[in-house]
């Protein structure tokens, strides 16, 4: 029975948290904000039918940080919302979905600070409802603001490199490219501004909005990133809690072929069977 | 005596001298993580008894919810 290469070579041994799964992955912690996790992805928790499948998600996801936001409370889902999200564990990450100037972004992440009690913001400020990509001179603004007032800031961005390392010198804790517009599922369109990216900044960068199924989240980490962010390919899949082991899986596969080193591309074949020795037949 | 303020985008009558407290109180609808912003600044949660409303005031009384 073929088994040496076939057979998982690392320790299946539990450590670290329950939530960190039987990966090792403590033995690869993801700092962020000054605080360690043990999960590389980030849930939004935004389309979900019901609170029952959002508690069935996170579990399945294995993440320990989930975005929320802040409404009316003629419209909000409430506390037993809240309820689940405690039980599950996972820390909070505010978003500011819906702002389109700096002033409504930093009114927001203020808000969201006194609502949830914690200084962390997924900082987004759009350009337009259509698109809804960020407004590179807005987003900039809030940042500095908030950064200046105390906030941890994870910046939901472009993919543009050079805005990314304006708002990493700008003191954001970790910067947030888009792969693609928020809910298109198109996936990462340019790889090489998220590679370039990575290489512009010293703080965590974690590919937000655009993931439409696993390989791309996947892509995501083996281009380097530190963490994946993404909500409705989740949220909005045919089987929901199918699809959050889904991404859980391949976050984790991608960043271990990224550290394992990928072979380079090649025009031509390669054989991997050596030819000493071919008989001559 | 009472005065017409904006309560999430909806004119609302309250009794002269009623407080951000007051307002929450009615308007939470058991929302216990509940802020608010009055004419566009934050109101935290310890200065909700001490800040009464004037005419006019615009209020967003804002809650929990779930999103991306």
């Amino acid at each position: 029975m073929l088994k040496g290469p076939l057979a998982p070579h690392r320790s299946q041994a539990r450590s670290g948290p329950l939530q960190g799964g039987p990966h090792e992955e403590a033995a690869d912690p993801f700092v962020l904000g000054g605080e360690t996790f043990t999960s590389r992805l980030v849930l939004g928790t935004g389309g979900l039918p019901s609170l029952e499948v959002l508690e069935e998600v996170v579990r399945a996801s294995g993440t320990q940080l989930v975005t929320v936001a802040l409404r009316r409370v003629e419209a909000a889902a409430g506390s037993s919302m809240m309820e689940v999200l405690s039980r599950c564990g996972v820390r909070l990450l505010p978003n500011t979905a819906g702002c389109q100037t700096a002033r409504e972004a930093v009114l927001t992440a203020q808000l969201s600070r006194e609502a949830f009690g914690t200084d962390w913001v997924k900082l987004e400020v759009i350009g337009d409802d259509r698109t809804l990509l960020p407004d590179a001179v807005e987003l900039l603004d809030a940042a500095e603001q908030l950064v200046a007032d105390g906030f941890t800031v994870l910046p939901y961005t472009t993919d543009d490199p050079i805005l990314g390392r304006r708002l990493a010198d700008a003191g954001c804790a970790a910067v947030m490219p888009l792969g693609s517009p928020i809910g298109s599922g198109l996936g990462i369109r340019n790889p090489h501004n998220i590679a370039l990216l990575r290489e512009q900044v010293s703080v965590p960068v974690v590919l937000d909005a655009g993931i439409g199924t696993a390989s791309d989240a996947a892509l995501a980490m083996e281009l380097g990133c530190d963490a994946v962010l993404l909500a409705s390919a989740v949220t909005r899949a045919r089987e929901p809690v199918q699809m959050a082991l889904a991404m859980r899986q391949a976050v984790e596969g991608g960043r271990l072929a990224r550290g394992a080193g990928r072979i380079p591309r090649r025009w031509h074949a390669e054989a991997s069977t050596s030819m000493a020795g071919l008989p001559d037949l | 005596m009472s005065i017409q303020v904006t309560v999430n985008g909806a004119p609302t009558d309250l009794t002269d001298g009623a407080t951000v407290a007051v307002l929450v109180a009615a308007r939470s609808g058991g929302h216990d993580r509940v802020a608010v912003a009055l004419n566009g600044d934050v109101v935290p949660r310890s200065r909700w008894t001490a800040t009464e409303l004037s005419p006019g005031d615009r209020l967003e009384v804002l809650a929990p919810t779930a999103g991306g």
